[in-house]
């Protein structure tokens, strides 16, 4: 059964086979990981292999990462590239309309911290963590899909970790 | 048709303010053009059947030297296969330029981004806002003298 192997730890179950005990966080953790539903939304290059991680080759879907158009929908926002400062007035609203729990993902060295506009980029906010807090960050000038699924992946290792009486971990 | 024969044409059309052709420069040979005079001369390019200069390939904003501001026209001409450089100098305390986006629509956005960027003024544009910039940006950007802030809306802009 696939959800007995997701929950692993602290579960019991009864000899009929349709009971089983666990832990409220493991419950909620395990829905929480398996169900990311990501921002509908891309900056730059770096969206460019948000796409192809989407796409049928990566496949983003059996993670249960589905890209929704509002932000009332959403779980995780991956900030993919380049944040302008007319942009980064847009993503903190988008952040704000959020609902808990939320989770920020920013992808590539851009979103990071400035990458390559960080001396002479008048425009470019220098990391989204200036406007919003961020829970993973993706190295890379753009990251191969494998890096962000690397990173995604560390972010549902967060998740599994975190507990009610706190966010994270 | 080369730049010396429509220098010719122009300065039969136009009393004065066409620049004499800078043709020893290692760039597209240009002239310089009063900016008073900008519009008609385009509506005349354009217009005269010797010359037909249907499309403008590009128009920039430069920060020319200390004192001055220019706007550079790059035209051509798909039916008589010949193109020219136009230039125009204004001081930066008056950085007014008629607009040529009632000769050529593509002018429009490129006005816009030259207003944006350089902060060339054009006058009688019909929508001279910022294109790129945020509308509540101070200052034009890519002048030589312009001073990165150190905050936008709150936030730390230098690294």
């Amino acid at each position: 059964m696939g959800i007995l192997n997701k929950l692993d730890t602290h579960i019991e179950q009864f000899e009929s086979g349709n009971i089983i005990i666990t832990s409220a966080d493991k419950l909620l953790n395990w829905g929480r990981l398996s169900s990311m539903w990501q921002m509908f939304f891309g900056l730059a290059c770096c969206a460019i292999e948000m796409m192809a991680t989407s796409a049928s080759h990566y496949d983003l879907d059996r993670f249960g990462i589905i890209p929704r158009p509002s932000p009332r929908h959403i779980d995780i926002i991956l900030i993919s590239g380049t944040v302008t400062l007319k942009m980064a007035t847009r993503i903190k609203r988008l952040w704000e309309q959020m609902p808990e729990p939320k989770y920020c993902l920013s992808m590539g060295s851009c979103a990071n911290c400035g990458g390559p506009y960080w001396e002479h980029g008048y425009h470019v906010l220098k990391g989204v963590d200036r406007i919003i807090p961020v829970d993973v960050y993706v190295p890379g000038c753009p990251p191969r899909p494998e890096a962000l699924l690397e990173g995604l992946l560390k972010l549902q290792e967060k998740i599994r970790n975190q507990s009610l009486a706190r966010k994270t971990n | 048709m080369d730049i010396k024969e429509i220098y010719n044409i122009l300065k039969l059309a136009f009393e004065e303010g066409i620049g004499e052709p800078v043709t020893d420069k290692p760039v597209d040979p240009y002239m310089i053009i009063d900016a008073k005079n900008i519009n008609a001369v385009c509506l005349f390019l354009r217009d005269e059947e010797r010359l037909q200069f249907d499309y403008l390939n590009c128009l920039s904003g430069v920060d020319y030297d200390k004192d001055n501001l220019a706007v550079v026209y790059h035209l051509s001409s798909f039916a008589l296969n010949h193109k020219l450089v136009l230039k125009t100098v204004v001081p930066k305390t008056d950085p007014n330029v008629p607009t040529v986006s009632d000769v050529w629509a593509a002018a429009d956005w490129h006005e816009r981004e030259a207003y944006d960027l350089i902060g060339v003024i054009f006058e009688n544009h019909p929508d001279l806002r910022r294109i790129l910039c945020p509308e509540d940006w101070e200052g034009h950007s890519l002048r030589k003298d312009y001073k990165v802030p150190e905050f936008y809306n709150g936030m730390k802009v230098p690294y």
